[in-house]
C-alpha cells in the first residue's frame, strides 16, 4: 500500500491495467470495431496533449490537426523509405512514430516561440490560420507530398507470433491505443512533476510565476513542445490506421473536434481528454445508427436523412456545454461529492478568462468618453 | 504595374466582404467576449431567408431587407438561447457552443434547402470598369465597399458617441458596476448580438454572389478570413476590423496573383504572424495586455 | 478535494470509459478475424436472390452539392431493375455511406461497408483523394472495387490494385481529345489552360500538351477549390493574350471562370472538359446568364447529352428518374449515377449464375459491355481504366450538340483513333 503512494508506481500500475484492458477489449470486439478503436487512440493521444497545453498551461490551439499532419507525413515518408528498401522488423514502425513525434515536437516549439508572445483570441487566430495553411502546403510541394492524394503508409503485418488470424485492424488498434497509453502515462507523470507545476503556475498568474523565478516564455514553449510531441504521435498512429497521410484527413474539422473533445471531457484533465475523445468519435456513429433506424431513406426524406445526424451532433454539443460547463470530469467530480465550481473558480482560473480579465481590467479602448 | 493595380482592386473588393464579417465578430467580441464560430453559418441562414423572400415577392431588395431583419432576430435569439451567461462561462466553452451551432445551423439548412448550390444574385452589375486594359471595379464593388464603410461608421458612432453605446460598453467591461448603475445589461448584450447578426447578414449578401452560390457551407472559408481580419485589426475596434479585413483581402490577392492560388492560406498566416509579432494585440487595440 | 478523492474519480472514470467503449461496440457479432482465405470464390453479401453493394459519397459538406445526386440516381436505377426481377434472379441493394469528402471518413466508412456490412463489392465510390486513401485496404481484403467515380489514372493499376476499376475516361484521355480539336479548329491561336491544382488539372493539361506539344500553352493557371477568388488567375490569362482557354474545372469553378472573364471583359474561346460543362448544373450557378455565357463553348462527352430527349438511354433514365428518383432535375450527375448502375448490372449479368468476387472481376476484365457510353470500355486483364474516349460537343443557344468523330485513345502518347462502331441503344426492358 505504501508503494502505491508513489505517483510513478501508481501510474505504472494503471499503465499495466490499461494494457491488459486493451488486449481484452480488442480481443472481444469485431474487426471493424477494432478499427474504430484505432481512430480513437489517435484522438486520445492528441487530445491529451491539447488538454495539457490548453487546460494546464492556458494556451489555446485551434490548429492541432496541423501538428498531427506533421507527425503523419513524417511517418508516411519514413515508412515508404523503409518499405522501398525492404527493411522490416518490429522496431521499424516504432522508430518512424518516434521520429514523427520528435519532428512535430520541434515544429511545435517553433510555433510556441511565436505563441509565447500572444494571448487568448490572438493565439486562437494564429493557430487557426496555421491549421488551415499547413495542410495546404502539400499541394505546393507535390513531388514530396503528392498533393491532395497524399502518401500511402505501408507497414509490416502483425507479427506471426500473434497467430495467423490476427487481423490488421486489431494490430492497428494495439498500435494506436498503445501509443495513447504511453502518452497518458508520460503526461500524467509530467503533471505531477515540477514541470507540471510550472505549467499551472504560468497559467494561473504569469506575473507571480515570473517573480518566483520562472521564465514564462520558456515554460510556454515547453508546453507547446510537449503538446506537439503528443500530437505528432497521434498523427503518426492516425496515418497508420488510415494507411494514408493526406491533407484532407487533417483539416480544420479535426482541429475543432479535438478542441471540443477536451472541453466536453473537462478541460485540463487527462481522463477528460479520454472521455471527450470517446464522445467525439462515437457520438456521430451512434447518431447515424439511430437515424438509419428511423427508416427515412426514401428519396423524399433524403435531405433529412443525410443531415439529421449532424444536426443532432451540433445540438448535443451546445446542450452539453450549457448543462455541463465543467464537462464530463466536472460532472464526475460533482457525483463524487466534491464541490467543483467554487474550487475550480478559485483554484483554476480558466486560461482564456485570465487573458480576458486582463483585457477587461484595462481601460476600455478607442475613443472612451467617460 | 497594371497587374499590381488589378490585384489591388481585386483585393479591396474581396477585403471589403471579409471586413463585413470581421465587423460582426468584433461587435460580439466587444459586447460579450465571445469568438462566435457560428457567425458564418448564421449569415448563411439569413441568405436563405433572402432567397425565399425574393422568390416569393419577386423583389431582390425586399429579400435583402428580410435578410438583414432575419440577421437581427437570429442574433438576438442565439444570444438569448445559447450565450446567455456567456460572461460566466469558461471562454473555451463559448467556442465549443459556437462550433456546435455552426454544425447545427448548416445541417438544418441542408434539411430545409438541400445541399445544392443555388445561384445567388448580386445587387448591382458585376461588370468592371476598365482603364486601358486593366479592369478596376464594378458597381457591385462600389456598393460592397460603400456599404461596409457606412456600416463601420454607424457602428463606431453608435458605440462611442451615443448613450446607448456607452451603456453597451459599460455592460461589456464592467457588468456588475453597470447593473448597479441601473443599466439593463442583459438587454444590451442581446442588442449587441442582434446588431452583429445584422452585419453578418449584410456580409452574406455581399460575399455569396462572389463565390459558388448559396449552399450550407458557403461562408466557412469567409469566416476564417473574416476572423483573420478581425484579429489583425485587433478585435476591439470597428475601424480595425475593416482595416484588417481589407489587409487580408489584399494579402490574399497579391499572393494569389504573384505566387499561386494554393498559397493563399499561407499568406493569411504570414500576415497574422507579422502583424501580431509587431503588435501582439492587433493593429487597432487601444490597450496593451499587461506584459510580464 | 483531497488527492485520494481525485484519484478515485480518475480510476472510476477510466473504468467507466473502458466499459462504455465495450458497450458501444456491444451487439456486434464477433467475426472470425483474418483474411478470407477462400479468395476468389468468396461471395459475401450475395444470396440466391440478392446482392449487397456499398459506396462512399459526399452527402454532406462542401462537396455534396451536385455529387450527392449520383448515389441517389444509382439507388433509383437499382430500384427500377429490382422491380423487374433484377439480374440473374438477384436484386441489388446499394448501401450509401456519407464520407463528407474527407479521406479519414472514407477510410472508416469503407471498412464499415466491407468488415461490418459485408458488402459484396464497392461501386462508384466518389473522389480522388478520398478513394486513394482506401486502395491498400481494398487490395488486402480483395474486394471488387468497381467504377470509381473520378477520372484519375490511379484506378488503372491492375498489377498493384488488381480489384480496382475506373469507369469514366481519365482526364488525360479527355485532354488529348480536346487538345486535338483545338489544334485542328483553332490553329494559330494562342492557347492557355486553367485547371484545378490537383491530379484533375495536372492530368488534363498533360493530355492537352501531349497533342499540342509541351511548350504550346502560353499560360498555365491553376486554382484551389477552397479559394473562390479566381480574379488573379483569369486576369493573368487575359494579360497573356490567351485566345483559347482549355479548362479542367468543376462546375462551380467553370461558372466562376466564365463570370469573372465576363466581368473583366475577357472573351476567349472556352474549351471545358466534361466534368465542368454540364449545362443543367451550370444553370444552377449562372441563372439567366447561362445561355449568353456558354455560347460557343466547346466541351466533350462520353455519355449521351442529358438534354437529348431523342436518345434511347436518356429516355429510359428520365423515366426511371420520374418514377424512382423524385423527378429531380435531370442533369449530368443523375445520368452518371444511372449509367454506372447499368454497367454494374451488365457486369453482374456477365458473371453468371455463380456470382462471386472472382467471377465478377473476371467478367469486368473480359469486358465487351456496350452501354450508355459512346465508346466501349478499355477493360482487360492489363487495363482497368474505363471508357476509351469521348466526343467533342459545341454549345449553342444553351444546348450542346456533338460534333465530329468519336475518338478513342490511351492515357500516354498513343495516337487518337476514330471510333466507328455504332452507338448501342437502350434495351426495351431497360435491363442488360
Amino acid at each position: 500500500m505504501a508503494l502505491l503512494r508513489s505517483t510513478l508506481v501508481r501510474h505504472l500500475v494503471l499503465l499495466a491495467l490499461g494494457a491488459l484492458a486493451l488486449v481484452l477489449l480488442t480481443g472481444s470486439l469485431s474487426t471493424f470495431h477494432n478499427y474504430e478503436l484505432a481512430g480513437l487512440g489517435a484522438y486520445v493521444c492528441t487530445a491529451a496533449g491539447l488538454t495539457v497545453l490548453t487546460g494546464l498551461n492556458g494556451q489555446i490551439s485551434l490548429g492541432h490537426a496541423a501538428l498531427m499532419a506533421i507527425g503523419g507525413y513524417t511517418v508516411a515518408l519514413l515508412q515508404i523509405r523503409f518499405s522501398d528498401r525492404a527493411i522490416t522488423g518490429l522496431w521499424v514502425l516504432p522508430l518512424s512514430l518516434l521520429a514523427g513525434a520528435a519532428v512535430t515536437g520541434v515544429a511545435a516549439a517553433v510555433v510556441g516561440v511565436a505563441a509565447a508572445r500572444l494571448r487568448g483570441p490572438y493565439l486562437a487566430g494564429v493557430t487557426l490560420a496555421l491549421g488551415v495553411a499547413l495542410p495546404a502546403l502539400t499541394s505546393r510541394f507535390t513531388s514530396v507530398f503528392k498533393g491532395d492524394q497524399g502518401l500511402s503508409v505501408p507497414f509490416d503485418p502483425p507479427p506471426a507470433s500473434l497467430g495467423a488470424n490476427f487481423a490488421v485492424e486489431r494490430w492497428q488498434a494495439w498500435i494506436s491505443l498503445g501509443a495513447a497509453l504511453i502518452v497518458l502515462f508520460f503526461l500524467a507523470n509530467l503533471n505531477r512533476s515540477a514541470i507540471g507545476r510550472h505549467f499551472r503556475a504560468v497559467r494561473d498568474d504569469e506575473v507571480a510565476a515570473q517573480l518566483s523565478g520562472l521564465s514564462v516564455p520558456r515554460v510556454q514553449i515547453l508546453a507547446f513542445t510537449v503538446s506537439g510531441v503528443a500530437a505528432g504521435l497521434g498523427g503518426g498512429v492516425f496515418a497508420v490506421s488510415l494507411q494514408t497521410a493526406s491533407p484532407g484527413s487533417f483539416d480544420l474539422t479535426l482541429s475543432l473536434a479535438l478542441l471540443s473533445a477536451v472541453v466536453i471531457g473537462g478541460l485540463g484533465s487527462l481522463a477528460g481528454a479520454v472521455w471527450g475523445s470517446i464522445i467525439v468519435v462515437y457520438l456521430g456513429i451512434v447518431l447515424r445508427g439511430f437515424v438509419d433506424d428511423l427508416g427515412l431513406s426514401a428519396a423524399s426524406a433524403q435531405k433529412l436523412h443525410d443531415n439529421l445526424p449532424n444536426a443532432a451532433f451540433g445540438l448535443l454539443l451546445v446542450l452539453v456545454m450549457l448543462i455541463l460547463p465543467g464537462g464530463i470530469q466536472g460532472l464526475l467530480r460533482r457525483l463524487a461529492g466534491v464541490a467543483p465550481v467554487d474550487r475550480l473558480r478559485r483554484g483554476r482560473p480558466e486560461p482564456f478568462a485570465a487573458a480576458i480579465a486582463q483585457h477587461s481590467s484595462s481601460p476600455p479602448p478607442s475613443g472612451g468618453q467617460q | 504595374m497594371s497587374r499590381f493595380i488589378f490585384l489591388t482592386f481585386n483585393g479591396l473588393s474581396f477585403g471589403a466582404v471579409y471586413a463585413a464579417l470581421a465587423l460582426a465578430l468584433v461587435l460580439i467580441w466587444r459586447t460579450t467576449r465571445v469568438l462566435n464560430f457560428a457567425q458564418g453559418a448564421m449569415a448563411v441562414a439569413t441568405a436563405y431567408v433572402a432567397l425565399s423572400v425574393s422568390d416569393w415577392t419577386g423583389s431582390y431588395w425586399i429579400g435583402f431587407g428580410a435578410a438583414l431583419a432575419a440577421g437581427f432576430v437570429l442574433g438576438a435569439v442565439v444570444e438569448r438561447v445559447a450565450f446567455r451567461g456567456a460572461d460566466r462561462m469558461p471562454p473555451l466553452n463559448t467556442i465549443v457552443i459556437g462550433v456546435g451551432l455552426l454544425i447545427l445551423i448548416e445541417a438544418v439548412m441542408g434539411m430545409l434547402y438541400g445541399s445544392a448550390n443555388r445561384g445567388f444574385p448580386a445587387a448591382y452589375s458585376t461588370r468592371a470598369y476598365s482603364v486601358g486594359s486593366t479592369a478596376l471595379f464594378s458597381k457591385q464593388d462600389v456598393f460592397t465597399v460603400g456599404s461596409v464603410l457606412v456600416l463601420m461608421l454607424v457602428i463606431a458612432v453608435l458605440l462611442t458617441r451615443t448613450p446607448q453605446g456607452l451603456r453597451m460598453r459599460a455592460a461589456a467591461f464592467a457588468p456588475e458596476v453597470a447593473r448597479l448603475l441601473g443599466v439593463r445589461v442583459g438587454r444590451l448584450l442581446t442588442l449587441g448580438w442582434a446588431l452583429s447578426g445584422l452585419v453578418g447578414a449584410l456580409a452574406a449578401m455581399l460575399v455569396i454572389p462572389t463565390g459558388l452560390g448559396l449552399f450550407p457551407q458557403a461562408m466557412d472559408g469567409v469566416f476564417i478570413l473574416g476572423f483573420t481580419g478581425a484579429v489583425v485589426g485587433g478585435l476591439e475596434s470597428p475601424v480595425g476590423a475593416v482595416v484588417g479585413g481589407v489587409l487580408t483581402g489584399l494579402a490574399l490577392s497579391y499572393a494569389s496573383g504573384y505566387i499561386g492560388s494554393d498559397i493563399t492560406p499561407l499568406a493569411a498566416l504570414v500576415l497574422l504572424v507579422v502583424v501580431l509579432l509587431l503588435r501582439p494585440t492587433g493593429l487597432f487595440s487601444g490597450s496593451q495586455v499587461r506584459r510580464v | 478535494m483531497t488527492g485520494t478523492h481525485r484519484r478515485r474519480t480518475r480510476v472510476v472514470a477510466a473504468v467507466t470509459a473502458i466499459a462504455l467503449v465495450g458497450l458501444m461496440a456491444c451487439g456486434s457479432t464477433k467475426t472470425k478475424s483474418g483474411g478470407n482465405a477462400a479468395g476468389d470464390t468468396s461471395a459475401p453479401g450475395v444470396t440466391k436472390d440478392s446482392i449487397l453493394v456499398g459506396t462512399t459519397q459526399p452527402l454532406t459538406g462542401p462537396a455534396a452539392p451536385g455529387y450527392s445526386k449520383i448515389s441517389a440516381a444509382m439507388t433509383a436505377y437499382f430500384k427500377y431493375a429490382n422491380e423487374q426481377g433484377g439480374v440473374n434472379g438477384r436484386k441489388v441493394t446499394l448501401k450509401v455511406l456519407d464520407d463528407g469528402y474527407n479521406p479519414a471518413n472514407t477510410a472508416t466508412k469503407t471498412r464499415q461497408l466491407v468488415l461490418q456490412d459485408k458488402v459484396f463489392a464497392l461501386l462508384g465510390s466518389l473522389g480522388t483523394p478520398t478513394h486513394t486513401a482506401v486502395l491498400d485496404f481494398i487490395k488486402t481484403n480483395k474486394v471488387p472495387d468497381l467504377f470509381v467515380a473520378s477520372g484519375s489514372r490511379s484506378w488503372n493499376q491492375p498489377a498493384k490494385y488488381p480489384t480496382t476499376f475506373g469507369w469514366q475516361p481519365d482526364y488525360t484521355v479527355e485532354g488529348k481529345i480536346l487538345g486535338d480539336y483545338v489544334k485542328k479548329t483553332f490553329a494559330g491561336k494562342k492557347v492557355c489552360s486553367f485547371g484545378q491544382g490537383d491530379d484533375f488539372g495536372t492530368d488534363g493539361v498533360q493530355g492537352v500538351e501531349a497533342v499540342l506539344g509541351s511548350t504550346a500553352l502560353a499560360s498555365k493557371q491553376t486554382y484551389t477549390p477552397t479559394n473562390t477568388n479566381v480574379g488573379p488567375q483569369v486576369a493573368a490569362l487575359k494579360s497573356a493574350g490567351c485566345q483559347v482557354v482549355v479548362s479542367f474545372t468543376v462546375p462551380g469553378f467553370t461558372a466562376l471562370e466564365l463570370g469573372t472573364a465576363a466581368k473583366l471583359g475577357f472573351h476567349p474561346q472556352f474549351v471545358v472538359s466534361n466534368v465542368g460543362s454540364d449545362i443543367v448544373t451550370l444553370t444552377g450557378f449562372l441563372k439567366e446568364a447561362t445561355v449568353p455565357l456558354l455560347e460557343g463553348m466547346v466541351s466533350d462527352s462520353y455519355l449521351p447529352i442529358p438534354t437529348d430527349a431523342s436518345n434511347s438511354w436518356i429516355k429510359l433514365f428520365q423515366t426511371v428518374n420520374q418514377k424512382y428518383n423524385n423527378n429531380v432535375p435531370f442533369d449530368g450527375n443523375v445520368l452518371y449515377g444511372m449509367s454506372v448502375a447499368y454497367t454494374f448490372l451488365q457486369a453482374v449479368k456477365a458473371a453468371g449464375k455463380t456470382l462471386n468476387r472472382g467471377s465478377l472481376t473476371a467478367a469486368v476484365e473480359k469486358g465487351g459491355f456496350t452501354g450508355p457510353g459512346l465508346t466501349p470500355f478499355r477493360f482487360s486483364a492489363s487495363d482497368h481504366s474505363g471508357f476509351a474516349g469521348t466526343q467533342v460537343a459545341v454549345i449553342k443557344g444553351g444546348v450542346a450538340t456533338p460534333t465530329g468523330s468519336i475518338f478513342t485513345t490511351d492515357d500516354s502518347n498513343g495516337p487518337l483513333t476514330v471510333y466507328s462502331g455504332s452507338a448501342a441503344t437502350a434495351p426495351a426492358n431497360g435491363l442488360p
